[in-house]
């Protein structure tokens, strides 16, 4: 069987996005993060399904939904192997892989309990300083986020 | 022009050290010069710190400069629940240059975002104290002349002690530096600045205790090991004596090798190394006072 026979088994999407290739425990943390628990558009999602390079992976489908920037940025932190497809009249227009930008604003919260970002409303920012595994500097209190410590907003 | 502000020493270059280290020489020739005559500094201690505020205050008054301040936020309007947004906006209408002390980490770049005068971090948590860094350095070139080539021990509380930190960051902009830490292993040097000395291709070496080694030390640099820093106090106790500096291990170390401490001390350094002549640690604190005058004068560009 195909991939895409893979994808087609719940019920196809005629406009929206795929997202594939997360990593099983992380399915709903990617669904919070981009608030889907909240939209009316029909999600399809499924989880466990057996992948050659995760071991177990999750899969979303989002009708009518096309996701960018900020929201990428937050799926990326998460979930980096992760995979977009836009759906365009039930066809596969674009693939695109998440890719973690240099600098993460406003979307990570700092570890750091005496960071002053965790005292004053102030728009946390950080510089990534390692992509795999992500750890990500602080530019006010300039202490590092590790990947298993990453909380997003 | 772009305002300029003091907030962790690598805000500065080596061409900034540099400057500072020559002024911080003027000034202890000549401490009374009224560079700042007319300007108002606020002195803003959220937190405690009588040291570093005299010697900060001294600093203002030998320029000329008038200050205001509070030296604890239980006499300022943090206690009404002021957010420190609205304290430097408002104290940034009054005055010049704003230095700044604050119990919370990243408190002093945030201040510095948000005023439109500049700002000199004088310790923000366990994060910067670049002014202290400074002053070390300024203490280094003067008793050996140089800040190439220099080999330095570290010794104590390596993995929160932020001063060495700093201070290896900043010594790492000068020619082949060599770094000797001696610590405990749960108090060694975190792993990212060990990376970063990589990185350089500077050399470094790690101890757990004194040895002979230290016969090749330009500097040694001792840190206090704090009790509450270990989760077990059997720890502590197994420790807690390694790390004393006695004058009689002082007896094959290099005549122009000098001893720092930022202080306050407690046992780390035993009194009877006070009278030899490799004690530095009191001179140091007075180097301050000069070192400050010329971050001061640095960064208000009067000099």
């Amino acid at each position: 069987m195909k991939i895409t026979d893979k994808a087609l088994q719940v019920s196809a999407i005629k406009e929206g996005t795929v997202i594939d290739h997360i990593p099983a425990e992380r399915l709903f943390d990617v669904i919070n993060i981009l608030g889907l628990f909240n939209i009316q558009e029909m999600i399809t999602f499924g989880t466990n399904m057996d992948s050659k390079q995760l071991g177990k992976k999750g899969i979303i489908k989002v009708a009518n939904r096309f996701f960018q920037g900020e929201e990428i940025d937050k799926i990326a932190l998460i979930a980096p192997h992760a995979k977009l497809n836009i759906i365009k009249d039930y066809e596969v227009v674009e693939k695109r892989v998440v890719e973690i930008p240099d600098e993460i604003n406003g979307i990570v919260k700092c570890f750091n309990p005496k960071c002053i970002t965790n005292h004053e409303k102030i728009k946390t920012c950080f510089t990534v300083i390692s992509y795999n595994p992500v750890e990500l500097k602080c530019r006010y209190c300039e202490k590092i986020t590790y990947e298993n410590q990453v909380e997003i907003i | 022009m772009q305002k300029r502000d003091l907030i962790s020493i690598t805000d500065f270059s080596k061409e900034d050290y540099l400057r500072i280290m020559e002024l911080a020489a003027k000034f202890e020739e000549n401490p009374n010069q009224d560079l700042l005559k007319g300007k108002v500094v606020a002195t803003l201690f959220f937190e405690p710190s009588t040291r570093t505020r005299l010697s900060f205050e001294t600093a203002i008054n030998r320029l000329g400069g008038k200050i205001i301040g509070f030296s604890d936020s239980s006499s300022s309007s943090v206690v009404k629940g002021e957010t420190l947004h609205d304290t430097i906006r408002m104290v940034s209408n009054y005055a010049d240059l704003i230095v700044m002390r604050h119990p919370l980490e990243g408190s002093a770049r945030y201040a510095s975002e948000i005023a439109t005068v500049p700002v000199i971090n004088a310790g923000d948590g366990a994060n910067q104290h670049p002014s202290q860094t400074l002053l070390d350095m300024y203490s280094i070139s003067k008793t050996q002349g140089r800040l190439d080539n220099i080999n330095i021990f570290m010794v104590g509380d390596l993995k929160y002690g932020r001063t060495v930190h700093s201070l290896l960051m900043a010594l790492s902009e000068f020619e082949n530096p060599i770094f000797n830490f001696i610590a405990p292993p749960e108090l060694a040097m975190p792993d990212e600045y060990k990376r970063f000395l990589t990185s350089k291709g500077i050399k470094y070496f790690e101890h757990t205790e004194f040895t002979e080694i230290i016969s090749e030390a330009d500097i040694i640099y001792m840190t206090r090991v704090q009790k509450e820093r270990f989760t077990d106090p059997i720890e502590y106790e197994k420790v807690k004596n390694v790390y004393i500096l006695r004058k009689k291990m002082l007896k094959n170390t290099k005549p122009t090798m000098k001893i720092l401490h930022p202080l306050p001390r407690v046992n780390e350094i035993h009194t009877d190394v006070d009278t030899s002549s490799h004690a530095y640690y009191f001179t140091q604190a007075l180097n301050g006072v000069f070192t400050r005058e010329a971050i001061i004068s640095h960064i208000m560009g009067v000099k």
